[in-house]
């Protein structure tokens, strides 16, 4: 990482009246450090760890079983005692199945966006790059899956390969590559002509060595931010197939498959019945002021 | 003008060929047989064998594509596995019904993201300007499907002022606009309207700062002209864009619908397709992402030119 960071500091024009000790600080460390100024965004991080860490140590948190229902205590209200957020229409614990919901639901919400930003970006790279035929030919391939609304892409295709987690991230990710795909691309293409990748190619360095250290450190920064967007839509969407009853299946603790099985309680218990949706609000809202955040942090001239 | 808009249909041939191979494809993706949904389980092997040839599925795989696109190009999607009736007239039936939830939502979402955005562009950095970008943040952040839920657990719950589900009395068949019919669009298209209103919001906010800080507007302040002045020139930079984000933000609506319209129960293309998946219908299935999907791509064709029209300078790019 190291040797892409002095290119990235170098590549982008600090304001003239900086002081040099700032400018002498990697780029990133200036980001981190814009960062953690930004008051919405750290509550917005501090709020989405919260949820990570309870996710995580849901197991050892003393929690009731997310599982184990019980008749005679269905469909309890909100501060039911023992039971704060109420049950659901099995009798179970709502507190423990929205702990433990987080789980499955940030696992299918974040990984196809990090698939995607993998996979999205090699292509966008290669495309990039290699200009001409091959850009051409990924590009419109690319261009064909544009043709879809997203919503509808993803929908069609875990229609047509069933229900399931991993259907749903296979889904999403193929939703999402194409549009990480064009946003790598047009970096790529913008960075390609820059006068340091002749200068590196005058100098005998081969074309992988030339994206290794001088493409992907000035192209991973606007990648990732715009991909760090794409989160807080695929939390929606992934959460979205579930709650057609395309995603996961009962009986897993999920938030939008929560929120399809309560759809049936909400003329007798309306508010527990919203409360998995809250969770998918609360945790897209924070990405996005999240990742608002670490974009203009990120845009070093103002 | 004439040229570009040649240019620009050359390209979509292309992607609506390819839009309707991937459709094609789709239904020879799926695992297991296509005939599942309409043969008993105890059928026999020649019934099994007369429908495989009724339906086609007997031949290869570029053939049926060929004969497949062939009858598309005269309307004929084929018949639903499920009901037997045409695919094409229940595909219409139910996109007329999206096309109007996405219309009405479209009315209340792109002049309300008009309108926050321009007051977020104009007061920047005040507290009105804060407030319209919380309302976008949250309209974009929202889980609709929950939103719809909620609205209707205080409107029709809590509330009993507005219909849950539904379009009315007579089924989808015979909406009128008058009241009792108007009342069942309601929250479907305030739910719909929420994500293009954040998402315009934030884009001509964006946009009204990006040409505040241009050369030109320094000039007219110059010559002299009044804040309200120089902001009709921003407004008139900015339509083009603004024009292209809102015919996106149609086609979403028109092509997303689907887990709006299973909330309320809106009988349009969505519904469809929610039934069309959980019955396995794959014609119909194919039938209406095929429909959705040449609707989405002459949407932006359409953008493309009218941005085209309003804007001599993408004509000569």
């Amino acid at each position: 990482m190291d040797a892409h960071v002095n290119v990235t500091a170098m590549s982008e024009p600090g304001p003239a009246d900086a002081p040099v000790n700032r400018a002498s600080r990697g780029y990133w460390a200036n980001v981190a450090r814009r960062l953690s100024r930004d008051k919405t965004s750290m509550v917005c991080a501090a709020i989405l760890l919260l949820i990570f860490l309870a996710a995580i140590l849901a197991p050892w948190m003393g929690l009731a079983d997310p599982y184990k229902g019980s008749m005679i205590r269905r469909l309890r209200h909100l501060g039911a005692p023992g039971f704060p957020l109420g049950t659901d229409e099995l009798g179970r614990d709502m507190i423990a199945r929205l702990i433990y919901g987080g789980r499955l639901s940030l696992f299918i919400g974040m990984s196809p966006v990090v698939l995607a930003f993998v996979l999205g970006t090699s292509l966008g790279l290669v495309a990039g790059y290699a200009g001409g035929k091959v850009n051409t030919a990924i590009m419109r391939t690319v261009d064909v899956l544009f043709a879809f609304p997203s919503v509808l892409l993803a929908i069609a295709i875990s229609g047509v390969l069933g229900a399931g987690v991993l259907n749903s991230i296979v889904s999403l990710t193929i939703v999402f590559t194409p549009q990480i795909a064009r946003v790598a691309e047009s970096v790529t293409t913008g960075v390609r002509n820059m006068d340091f990748i002749h200068a590196a190619r005058a100098s005998g360095a081969g074309d992988f060595t030339i994206i290794r250290d001088h493409v992907l450190g000035n192209v991973l920064g606007p990648i990732f931010v715009y991909a760090t967007g794409l989160i807080s839509v695929s939390m929606i969407l992934a959460a979205g197939l579930s709650f057609l009853g395309l995603g996961v299946k009962p009986p897993e603790p999920e938030w939008g498959l929560m929120l399809n099985t309560l759809r049936t309680a909400i003329y007798t218990n309306p508010w527990v019945a919203a409360l998995p949706g809250a969770m998918i609000f609360m945790v897209s809202i924070c990405f996005n002021l999240l990742s608002d955040g670490l974009r203009s942090a990120m845009d070093i001239r103002n | 003008m004439f040229a570009y808009i040649l240019r620009r249909l050359a390209y979509a041939i292309p992607i609506v060929l390819s839009v309707a191979l991937l459709c094609f494809l789709l239904v020879h993706m799926t695992p297991g047989d296509p005939l599942v949904a309409v043969l008993p389980a105890d059928a026999s092997q020649e019934l099994a064998q007369q429908l495989r040839v009724a339906y086609g599925f007997d031949r290869p795989l570029p053939v049926q594509f060929g004969l497949w696109l062939w009858r598309v190009l005269h309307g004929d999607l084929g018949a639903s596995i499920a009901t037997g009736r045409p695919v094409a007239a229940e595909v219409a039936h139910a996109v007329a019904n999206t096309v109007m939830l996405a219309f009405a939502a479209a009315l209340i979402g792109f002049t309300l993201g008009l309108a926050l955005g321009l007051i977020a562009g104009y007061f920047r950095g005040t507290w009105v300007d804060k407030l319209a970008t919380s309302v976008a943040i949250a309209g974009v952040s929202v889980p609709h499907y929950w939103l719809g839920m909620v609205l209707v657990i205080i409107f029709s719950v809590e509330l009993n002022w507005l219909p849950a589900v539904g379009a009315g009395a007579g089924g989808s068949g015979q909406w009128a606009w008058d009241w009792a019919h108007v009342r069942y669009l309601i929250l479907p298209a305030v739910t719909t309207s929420v994500i293009p209103m954040g998402i315009i919001t934030r884009n001509v906010r964006a946009l009204t700062g990006d040409i505040l800080s241009q050369d030109f507007v320094e000039a007219l302040y110059a010559k002299g002209m009044r804040q309200s002045q120089v902001f009709r020139h921003v407004v008139k930079n900015a339509a083009p864009t603004a024009l292209a984000v809102m015919g996106l933000q149609l086609g979403y609506m028109l092509g997303g619908s689907i887990l709006i319209e299973t909330v309320f129960s809106w009988p349009g293309s969505g519904l469809l397709l929610n039934s069309a998946i959980f019955q396995r219908d794959l014609p119909l299935l194919q039938g209406t992402i095929l429909v959705l999907a040449i609707f989405f791509v002459a949407l932006n064709l359409m953008v493309d030119v009218a941005q085209a029209l309003i804007d001599p300078r993408i004509r000569r790019a």
